[in-house]
Formats: structure tokens, sequence, C-alpha cells
């Protein structure tokens, strides 16, 4: 068992996501994470699922969403290189005294700032996974306020991974 | 020619350019527009008791002719009470077309009267659902449905049609450009490595046996199967819904395995050194335990869904693709050894036999649904298209009713519908008029939808129902001797008098209680002009053998206590009531 993303091209049709999330409470796979959005094409939405599955029940998955009419593509992207982010915003306590500390953590990081208030402030920060669980460990001791994550999403590399981007991790 | 029609009439003459004859349905308020167009259509409509009938009937139809069943019903209540036999139809890979109306598009979302979310409550268990709010996608939608239910493993298909889709016009033209899927284009064809693989498996194989699933039949490969067997002479077992995908007189066939298979059948797959699984998906009544099914057994699968690959039973090879296509290419790599020994081991297990033994008892007075079952094969010379409903009779119709043509034997083999017998047969005669279609159905099942011997009266069918009349709900019964120490929780049932009922819809009803009685009764059903009913009233507490109860191997199998049955002066089992 290991965490497993899979990329799902369908076509953009009302109750398509129903469609897919309903296959996965049916064959009782849990989902980890599931992301939807458009893609460069019209009519086609990208959907990014992330489960834990061993080989054999990532076959099955990959089967079962293939026998949905909606679904035009599915990739198992754990296999091969690709690339993987989340995105989430972390709304955390500052006030005067501890503000300068919160946004030197959020610096390490590479996380934005995108709104301040007397007490507290939001940040904004993609990555993998990892790296976003590791800003909010850091940042729990000052207060976390609120917290709202986007879900992993991937995509496919085009060829061997430019040096400049290698440090961000391969899921 | 370009003409303004209604949604309605479109509807209509979209299934008639399906080449649909007959519908299966009942009316209401939001299909009312399509009922007011039927009216001017060539399509002959069949009013059901209840809308499950309808689902069963489209079923039936489905699985006898090979082509999709039609069933329509209004929305709400009309389109949940399809929904036990849209299920059914999924499990048993049904083509069936189910056309439903929907409120009017405005409406959809404001709780409306008789508004359900059919589409959504159907997800799971149809193959693919479509909403349809505009006028002008009923036909490509209609086109649609029917190359989803019929193509590659077959099922059911709905179709929701909104009110104002069905009361508005639109220029329309019947399109005949063949349907076109994106999601379908590319389906995986078998490799000659993998087909490489499997012969290998089966040229060195020393213990073959081919398990036989209702794929054979789906996939038109019945002629193909007897040649691949009377070429390899490997030994074939059936699913329940297999049966007929391989005649049952060749000697080579072995019979049903699983619950309730013969011994040797169940004994012969653990001792196999391979398996060839034909179109079927080693279901838990086939295999029990997952973790001891044919352990030394090297295993391939020859599948059209590759979803079933390594579900269940992890297996070397997959042929994913038609069967047909796949055994097809498979048989001219395929030379196996001689397989005399392993005749002879299987020949030897076979002394061990319940069937055998039950239909030589003689006749001891008593009335056995074993009995009544043979006796009708032996009467009908093989030849009836029988449709079962689920339970004791179910087991014992796939024990002693031998069949040797595909097509012969429907039965609700995955989802287990009691009720689903009578309408099923309805289907199945409208689909194959010339056939004598036999209806062999528990007291209990055939009271969950007996409305519909209304319906067998109204349109004049001619079927033969043998109710086994046993006085309780045999098969949970059976489960409560075995496993619940014998408390008969609501299992037995006081019924009408069937005859009676039969004789109130104007139809022939007939009551036989001794072996000796059947063949008359028999005889007087095949002559009647309209479905008849008869009530075999058997033993009452007579058990289903052997029996390997769920999740367990051949091991715990359950066999008949000697003595078998009573012998002759020994007192009766049961009393009878």
């Amino acid at each position: 068992m290991r965490a497993r993303a899979f990329v799902v091209l369908v076509e953009d049709r009302p109750g398509v996501l129903d469609r897919v999330a309903s296959l996965f409470r049916r064959r009782a796979y849990n989902i980890e994470s599931l992301a939807v959005g458009h893609t460069e094409r019209p009519g086609v939405s990208h959907i990014t699922i992330v489960m834990n599955a061993d080989d054999r029940v990532a076959r099955l998955v990959e089967a079962n969403l293939y026998k949905l009419v909606d679904v035009l593509e599915v990739e198992d992207v754990s296999n091969v290189p690709s690339v993987t982010r989340d995105l989430a915003l972390i709304k955390v306590r500052a006030g005067h005294e501890s503000r300068a500390e919160v946004m030197q953590v959020g610096e390490v990081f590479r996380a934005r700032v995108v709104d301040v208030s007397p007490d507290a402030l939001i940040f904004e920060i993609t990555g993998t996974e990892d790296k976003i669980n590791r800003l909010v460990e850091v940042l729990r001791p000052f207060g976390i306020l609120g917290l709202a994550r986007t879900g992993r999403v991937a995509m496919v590399r085009e060829q061997t991974p430019a040096e400049e981007f290698a440090h961000e991790g391969v899921l | 020619m370009t003409t303004r029609k209604t949604g309605a009439q479109i509807l209509w003459d979209a299934l008639e350019h399906q080449g649909v004859e007959t519908v299966f349905g009942y009316p209401g308020g939001a299909i009312l527009p399509a009922y007011d167009a039927l009216l001017d259509s060539t399509i002959h409509h069949v009013l059901v008791r209840h809308e499950q009938g309808a689902a069963h009937m489209a079923d039936g139809f489905g699985r006898a002719a090979g082509r999709a069943g039609v069933a329509i019903a209004t929305s709400g209540p009309g389109a949940t009470n399809l929904v036990t036999g849209i299920a059914t139809a999924m499990l048993d890979s049904s083509p069936c077309v189910f056309i439903t109306g929907q409120v009017p598009s405005h409406v959809i979302g404001t709780d409306a009267f008789q508004e359900t979310d059919i589409t959504g409550v159907t997800l799971p268990i149809t193959k693919h659902n479509f909403l349809v709010t505009q006028t002008e996608d009923i036909a490509q939608t209609i086109k649609k449905a029917f190359h989803l239910a019929e193509g590659g493993r077959p099922g059911p298909v709905l179709v929701d049609i909104t009110k104002d889709a069905q009361q508005r016009e639109c220029d329309y033209e019947w399109d005949d450009s063949p349907v076109e899927l994106p999601s379908r284009a590319a389906r995986p064809t078998v490799s000659p490595e993998e087909l490489d693989h499997a012969a290998e498996i089966l040229n060195t194989a020393k213990r073959p046996l081919i398990l036989a699933g209702r794929g054979v039949t789906l996939s038109g490969a019945t002629g193909l199967l007897a040649d691949f067997v009377e070429k390899t002479q490997i030994p074939v077992a059936m699913t329940l819904l297999g049966i007929g995908g391989f005649p049952a007189s060749h000697p080579l066939n072995l019979g049903m395995m699983g619950m309730h298979g013969e011994a040797w059948v169940n004994q012969a797959i653990q001792n196999a050194d391979v398996l060839l699984a034909l179109g079927m998906r080693f279901d838990d009544r086939v295999v029990g335990d997952p973790k001891k099914f044919a352990p030394a057994a090297r295993k391939i699968h020859v599948e059209i869904d590759p979803s079933e690959v390594n579900k269940i039973i992890q297996v070397e090879v997959a042929l994913i693709g038609d069967l047909a296509g796949s055994l097809g290419a498979l048989a001219p790599k395929v030379s196996c050894q001689d397989l005399t020994p392993w005749h002879d081991f299987i020949g030897d297990l076979k002394g061990d036999s319940a069937v055998r033994d039950i239909q030589q008892l003689p006749d001891s007075g008593h009335l056995y649904a074993a009995h009544v079952i043979s006796d009708l094969w032996n009467l009908t010379e093989g030849n009836a298209l029988v449709v079962t409903d689920v339970g004791q009779h179910q087991m014992w119709e796939a024990q002693y009713y031998k069949h040797d043509a595909p097509r012969k034997l429907i039965t609700s083999g995955g989802l287990g519908t009691m009720g689903f017998a009578l309408p099923a047969a309805i289907g199945a005669k409208v689909a194959r008029p010339d056939e004598e279609v036999w209806v062999i159905v528990g007291d209990g099942g055939f009271q969950m939808t007996a409305a519909e011997l209304s319906t067998c009266a109204q349109e004049g069918l001619k079927l033969n129902v043998a109710i086994i009349n046993n006085g309780y709900l045999g098969m949970v019964r059976q489960w409560q001797e075995f496993f619940y120490d014998k408390r008969y929780a609501a299992t037995p049932m006081r019924n009408p008098d069937f005859v009676k009922l039969a004789q109130a819809h104007g139809l022939l009803g007939l009551r036989v209680d001794k072996r000796a009685g059947i063949e008359e009764v028999v005889a007087t059903a095949r002559a009647a002009e309209g479905t008849t009913v008869i009530d075999f009233r058997v033993e009452r507490e007579d058990t289903v053998y052997p029996m390997v109860p769920s999740g367990n191997t051949i091991e715990a199998m359950i066999r008949r206590p000697e003595p078998l049955l009573e012998k002759k002066g020994d007192k009766p089992l049961v009393k009878k009531d």
C-alpha cells in the first residue's frame, strides 16, 4: 500500500464528478484527495485523485474508471516522472509581538503573505504535500486560525526534469 | 426528410429505428406526452401491473433475444419501482434500455410532485444513464443508450426525459450515422505474447479445466467452445449463468460448480492444475474462500471487462477482449496432452452424485421438487425455455433440468431477485413466441410479482407456471436449519389457493401432490391455450444438497444425510400439513 495519484481526463458534463466519486465510494476505495479543474481543451476536465492502494487495486481502479462513459483517459502517475502540487491558505495568529517571527518562517518556506490584519495574517503556499505539512507544523505553536487546502494536482513531465526544479520533489 | 416533431414523437421514432417492436411499461404524469404519441406508433405496449414487472420483462426479453429489452415508466415512484429490476439486469449483464419521464426541467430540484433524482439513484446500478432536458437530444441519446446497453459487456442504460422535452417540437430527421463515444474508441486487444503464454500453460497441463460463464453465450461463442473442447478434450464446469453455453448432454460437461454444484465438479476444480476461465467473474457463490480456491492451478482468464480481472482471484494471464475473438485466436495454438488419466480421475469422482441418486429413487408417494423438475425435463424433452425465480427451486432447476442450448435458462444469478421469474418469463415469451416457456418459481417469490398473471391474461400469453410450493421461504429455511439451529424465523408461509388465484385471472389452475400426477398436469398445462398455473405441493422441509457453506471450500460441503430421503415403508421425514 502506498499513495497513488491518478490523473483522469473526463468530459465536462453535469454529474461527471458524481460518477467518479460514486465509483470510489461504491467499490470502497478511499480517496485521500481529489482536485478538479479545467484543462487546455474545451469540454475536458482534469481530475487528480490520490489514494492508498497496492498494485492490484490500482489496476482495478484504472479499469473501473475506464468503464465510466465520460472518462476519456486515466493515467496512474505514481510510476512516471510527474509534478504534483498542493495549494494551501493558512490563517495564523500574528499580533505585533510575533508578526516578524511568523513572517520569517513563511519566508523560509517561500510562502506568500496574501492578507494581513492586526491580529493575524494569511499565507498562500504551493508545493508538495510534505512541504505544506511541515509549514503547518512550524506555524502551529503560533496558533493556526484557519486552514484550506486544494488537494494534490498532478501532471506528467514531458522529459527529464530540469535542474532548477529538481528540488521540488517528485511523487 | 426533416419534419417538425414533438419530443414524444421523436422518442417512438427513434425506438422504431432501433428495431423495437414491444415495450413494457406503466403510464403516469411525467411520461404522459410519450404515451399520447404511442398511439401513433407501430410499437406494441405491454401494460404491466407494477413497474418492477416491466423492468424484469425488459431484462427477460434482453436475455432471451440477445438485444435490448425496453421498459418505460413515469417519474418518481414509477422510476424508483424499476430499481430492483435495473440492479438485477446490471449484475447479470443483461441488455436493457429504461425510459423514464421526469418533471419539467424548470422545476427540477424543487421537490416537485413525483420528482425523484432517478439518474442519481441509478448511478451505481446502470452501465450509464442520461438526463435529457432538450428535445433535440432525444434521438441521439436513445441511439447511444442502445449502443451502450448492447455493446461490450451488456448492461442496463436509463434515459430520463423531462416532460417539457417530450412536449416541445423541433426539426427532426433520423440520423443513421454510427454512434461515436470518444471514451469508447480504442479498446485493448489480446497480444500474440499473451496468447502464446496461455497456450503454453494449456499445452503443458495435466489436469486442465474450463470454467464457462455467461460470457460464452453473450459473445456467441458456444460453437467455438464446443469445437475447442472437441479438440482439446478439456472438461467443462459451468457457473449458474453459464448453463446452456455448453451442452449438458456432452460427456465432458461436468455441470454446475460452486455452492450447490455436485461434489465432483468442485473436487475437479480443486484438483486442477490449470483453469481456463471463460466469461465468468469468480463470484463468491462459485469460489467460496478465494484464498483456498484451486490453489495448485495456473489460471487463465478470458474476459471482456478488465475490471473483472484479478478482482477476486489472481490469474497468471488474462486475455482481455471479446471472448469469441480470444478463444478463436487461442484455439489453433493449443494442443493438449493426453488427458485420459484426468478424465478417469473425474470419472471416479462421479460415483458420488446426489442428483443421480435422487433421480433414480422409486416413487414413494410423496412429491419432491427434484422429481418435479427432473420429470419436467423429461416431459419437455429438455427443450423448454425455463425461467426461474430465486431459492431452492432455482438450484434444483440447475441440477435437474439439463439444458443443451444457450438462452434456454433465464435466472437471476448475481442479484438473486425474488419475484423475477414470472415477469422475466413474459419478456422472454414476447422475445421468442415460438418457445415453450416454463416458469419455475417458489411460493414465496411467486407472490412477490403474482399480479403480472393479469398481464399474461390481458396479453393472451401462453406461459406454464410451476409453483414449487413448500409453504416456506425454502432456501432461507434451509440456512436456518443448517446455521441457525432450525429456528425458523419468518419463513413459514400461509399461502392463498393458487388454483383459485389462477381462476380469478381467467386462467387454468391445477394442483398435484403426488409424483404419479405430474405427467397428467404437465400434459394438461401444455395443451391449454392460455397461461396455466400448477401448484406443486412438494415436501415441506426438503433441502438442496450438496451445499458448500458460504465462504468455505469443498471440504466443508454438507451432504445429504443417509438415508437418502425416505425409503419405502419409512415414516416421512416431515409431516405434511
